[in-house]
C-alpha cells in the first residue's frame, strides 16, 4: 500500500509538473478561435498516413502551393515514401530544372532533376518572394504542420489526452485552407489587399484563397471539393514535417511493450528481493 | 569516505590491480555493501535516475554533435537533416530533446524530496550545496542547448536572456558582448554557447562525483530523518537491494520518457522553433523552456508598481535589475537553506507546521511555473508577484521562524523502530 501510495505521488508530481506547466507554453501561443479537430489517419499511437490522401495532397502541393510556396527540405527521393516507384520518382524530378554547376566554362546552368535533388524554390530570394506577393514572403511548407502545432487554445494539453502526437498543425492547415470567407464581418476592417480568414490569427491574410472546388483534376478521380482539397494538402504537409512518424510509432509501440515486461519483471524481482527485509 | 570492504578475490589478475590501485575493493565498499537506510521510500529513486538521465543526455548529445554544424546558415538545416536523412537521427534528437525535460522533472522532484525530508541539514550541506551549483550548470547547460536548433525560439529566448546582463552597472554592456561575441545574437554567439554546451555537461558530471562523495561521508538521510545508529538494524548492503529497486525506478521512468520521445516528441517544445531564426521577425510571446518559467515569472514580477520594489528597491536600482537579481538570487537563496532552518529535526513527517509550508510552497512553484507561461498582463502580473513574494519570505522568513516556534512530533528511537511501528495493525501514520 506504501509503495502505491508513493508511487502515485510521484506520478501526481511528474503530471502536475508537467501539465501546468506546459499548459502555459501552450497558452503562450495561441491565435484565433480553434480549428475543427478532423480524426486524421496518422492520429493515435498506431497511427499512419494514407497513401492515397498524401498523392493527392502533393498533387495540390505540385499545382497550386508550389507556385509561391518554398519545400526547401524535401528532396525528389523522399516522395518514394508515398508510394511512387522509382522510376516514377525520376519522372517527376525530371519535370523541374535546378541549377548546376559550374561547368568546364565557369558558368552555372539549368539541368533536369534528378532524385537527389531538393524541390527547386519558386523564387531565388526572400526579396523577389515578397515583391511577387504584395510585401509577404510566403513561408517554407518543410515544417509548417510543426510550426503551427498549437493552432488552438490548450490545444498541446489535449493531444496529450489523445495520445498522437500532435496533429494539430493539420488541423490548422486545413481549417486555414477551407477558412476563408468571401466578406469579412461587418465590424471587421480589412486592410487593403488582405483576405479574411476564419483560423488565421488576427483574421487579415495576405495569401489569396487558394483552393476553389476542382481547382485541381486528382488523378485518382476524387471530388476536388475545398475541402478535401484542404485535407488532402494538410495530410501531404503533415508527412513533410514528420516523414519519420510511421517509423516512430511503429518502433514507439515495440519499445513501450518491452519496457513494460521489462519493468513488470523487475518490480516482481525487486519484491523478491526484498520479501525477508523489514 | 566511510564504509568498509572485506573484498577478496581468487583472481591473480584482480590481485594484482588490487595491490597497486584499489578500484575493486573501493568499487565494492560504494556500490556493493555500501549501508543503506532500509526505509527509503520510492521518492529516493531520483537521484541515481537523474545520474542516468545525464548519461543519456551526453551519449545522445555527442552522437548529435557529430552531425551538427554551428553556423548560422546551417545551424537549423542541419538539425533537420538530423531528423531526416541520419540513420535513427529522429530517434538520437528526441532523445537528447524530451531527455532535457526528463532531466529537470526528476531533478526538481529529487529536490523537493530533499525539502521534505530535511536532507540539507547537517551533517549534508556541502552535499545540498553541490547539488545547487548542479542545478545551475543544468539551467547553463539547457539556456545554451535551446539556442543551437536557432529556431525563433531558439533566437530570440537567447536575446531576451543574454540582454538581462545589461541591466548591471557598468559592465553590464561589456558582459553582453562578451556572451555574444559581437553587437547581437549572431554565428560567434552560437559557436561558443556550442562549445559551452559540449563542455558543461562534463562539468555536471564531476559535480555529481562530488555530490556522490558527499553523500557516501554520511550516507543518505531517510523518511524519519533519524541518523543511522546500528549499521545492522538499521541499514541493507545497496546491492542487491537498492540496485533492484532503482532498475525498476528506470524501468518506469523510460516507460514515461518513451512515451515523449515516440508519441509526443514535441510536447514539451514550442512550435515557434520550427521556424528558422528570423532577427527582422519577433514572436509574438517569447516564452522560455517550461523548467526555466518559474523564475521567469519571478523575473517578470519586478515592475515599477511591485510592491517590494517601489517601497524599497526602487531607490537602489532599476526595476529590470531588481527582477534579474531576484531570478539569480531564488535559486542561489538555496545555498543558505541548510542554515536558515533552525529546527534540528530533519523529516517534515514530525514537523507539521513546516509539512503545510512545504506543500504551500509546493504550490507557489507551480504557480510560477504557470504565470511564467502567460503574457504578462492584468490580474497575472499580480499573481506572480504574490506568489514571487511568498517564493521568498518561505525560504527566508517563514523557514527560520517555523524552526523556532515549531514543537515537532517525538522521533522514533531508530530506523529500525520506525519500520517496525510501521508494520503494527492499523498503524495511524
Amino acid at each position: 500500500m506504501k509503495t502505491i501510495k508513493t508511487l502515485s505521488a510521484a506520478a501526481l508530481a511528474i503530471g502536475v509538473m508537467g501539465g501546468v506547466m506546459i499548459g502555459g507554453n501552450a497558452q503562450a501561443a495561441v491565435g484565433g478561435p480553434k480549428p475543427p479537430s478532423l480524426d486524421w489517419s496518422f492520429n493515435g499511437i498506431f497511427g499512419t498516413y494514407d497513401r492515397a490522401a498524401l498523392q493527392r495532397g502533393f498533387q495540390v502541393f505540385k499545382t497550386v502551393c508550389a507556385s509561391c510556396h518554398s519545400m526547401n527540405l524535401m528532396a525528389f527521393r523522399n516522395l518514394e515514401a508515398l508510394g511512387y516507384n522509382e522510376d516514377e520518382v525520376k519522372a517527376i524530378a525530371a519535370e523541374y530544372e535546378v541549377q548546376a554547376g559550374p561547368n568546364d566554362d565557369g558558368d552555372m546552368f539549368m539541368r533536369p532533376a534528378t532524385p537527389a535533388d531538393h524541390w527547386p524554390a519558386p523564387f531565388a530570394n526572400d526579396k523577389i518572394a515578397a515583391i511577387s506577393n504584395g510585401g509577404a514572403i510566403p513561408p517554407d511548407l518543410s515544417l509548417i504542420n510543426k510550426a503551427r502545432a498549437s493552432g488552438g487554445d490548450s490545444a498541446i494539453r489535449a493531444s496529450l489526452l489523445q495520445p498522437g502526437g500532435f496533429p494539430l498543425g493539420a488541423d490548422y492547415i486545413h481549417g486555414l485552407l477551407a477558412g476563408y470567407k468571401e466578406e469579412a464581418p461587418a465590424d471587421f476592417s480589412l486592410p487593403a489587399g488582405k483576405y479574411y480568414n476564419e483560423y488565421y490569427p488576427g483574421h487579415a491574410i495576405a495569401m489569396a484563397p487558394p483552393l476553389y472546388p476542382d481547382g485541381v483534376e486528382y488523378a485518382d478521380g476524387t471530388q476536388a471539393s475545398v475541402d478535401q482539397q484542404a485535407h488532402d494538402v494538410a495530410v501531404f504537409l503533415n508527412w513533410v514535417s514528420e516523414p519519420e512518424l510511421e517509423q516512430r510509432k511503429n518502433l514507439g509501440i515495440k519499445v513501450m511493450l518491452f519496457l513494460l515486461v521489462l519493468t513488470a519483471m523487475l518490480y516482481a524481482l525487486k519484491r523478491k528481493i526484498w520479501a525477508n527485509v523489514h | 569516505m566511510s564504509g568498509s570492504s572485506n573484498f577478496q578475490s581468487n583472481s591473480k589478475i584482480v590481485n594484482w590491480i588490487e595491490y597497486r590501485l584499489p578500484v575493486f575493493s573501493f568499487m565494492d565498499a560504494q556500490l556493493n555493501q555500501y549501508p543503506t537506510p532500509k526505509n527509503l521510500n520510492y521518492f529516493w529513486n531520483f537521484g541515481s535516475l537523474a545520474g542516468i538521465v545525464l548519461v543519456i543526455m551526453i551519449v545522445s548529445g555527442i552522437t548529435l554533435a557529430m552531425h551538427y554544424a554551428p553556423t548560422e546558415a546551417e545551424a537549423f538545416t542541419s538539425v533537420e537533416r538530423i531528423m531526416r536523412d541520419v540513420n535513427f537521427g529522429w530517434l538520437i534528437r528526441y532523445i537528447h530533446v524530451n531527455g532535457a525535460s526528463m532531466f529537470f522533472i526528476v531533478v526538481f522532484i529529487h529536490m523537493f524530496r530533499g525539502l521534505y525530508y530535511g536532507s540539507y541539514k547537517a551533517p549534508r550541506e556541502i552535499l545540498w550545496i553541490i547539488g545547487v551549483f548542479i542545478l545551475l550548470a543544468m539551467m547553463a547547460t539547457a539556456f545554451m542547448g535551446y539556442v543551437l536548433p536557432w529556431g525563433q525560439m531558439s533566437f530570440w529566448g537567447a536575446t531576451v536572456i543574454t540582454n538581462l546582463f545589461s541591466a548591471i552597472p557598468l559592465v553590464g554592456e561589456s558582459i553582453v558582448q562578451l556572451l555574444w561575441g559581437g553587437f547581437v545574437v549572431g554565428e560567434p554567439t552560437l559557436k561558443r554557447f556550442f562549445a559551452l554546451h559540449y563542455l558543461l555537461p562534463f562539468v555536471i558530471v564531476g559535480l555529481v562525483f562530488m555530490h556522490l562523495w558527499a553523500l557516501h561521508m554520511h550516507h543518505s538521510n531517510n523518511p524519519t530523518g533519524v541518523d543511522i545508529k546500528d549499521e545492522k538494524q538499521d541499514t541493507i548492503p545497496f546491492h542487491p537491494y537498492y540496485t533492484i529497486k532503482d532498475m525498476y525506478g528506470l524501468g518506469v521512468l523510460l516507460l514515461i520518457f518513451a512515451f515523449f520521445v515516440f508519441f509526443a516528441p514535441n510536447y514539451f517544445g514550442h512550435p515557434d522553433n520550427y521556424i528558422q531564426a528570423n532577427a527582422l521577425v519577433t514572436p509574438a510571446h517569447i516564452v522560455p523552456e517550461w523548467y526555466f518559467l518559474p523564475f521567469y515569472a519571478i523575473l517578470r514580477a519586478f515592475t515599477n508598481d511591485y510592491v517590494i520594489y517601489s517601497w524599497f528597491l526602487q531607490w537602489f536600482m532599476s526595476a529590470k535589475l531588481a527582477g534579474v537579481i531576484a531570478m539569480f538570487a531564488s535559486i542561489l537563496v538555496l545555498l543558505l537553506l541548510p542554515w536558515l532552518d533552525r529546527s534540528r529535526v530533519r523529516s517534515a513527517k514530525y514537523r507539521p507546521v513546516y509539512k503545510l509550508f512545504f506543500w504551500l510552497f509546493v504550490i507557489d512553484c507551480l504557480i510560477l511555473g504557470w504565470v511564467g507561461g502567460q503574457p504578462a498582463e492584468g490580474t497575472l502580473v499580480l499573481i506572480g508577484q504574490i506568489s514571487t513574494t511568498w517564493y521568498f519570505a518561505h525560504l527566508l522568513v517563514f523557514i527560520p521562524i517555523i524552526g523556532i516556534l515549531e514543537r515537532p512530533k517525538p522521533l522514533p528511537d531508530s530506523i529500525a523502530a520506525s519500520v517496525m511501528g510501521s508494520h503494527a495493525p492499523q498503524a495511524a501514520e
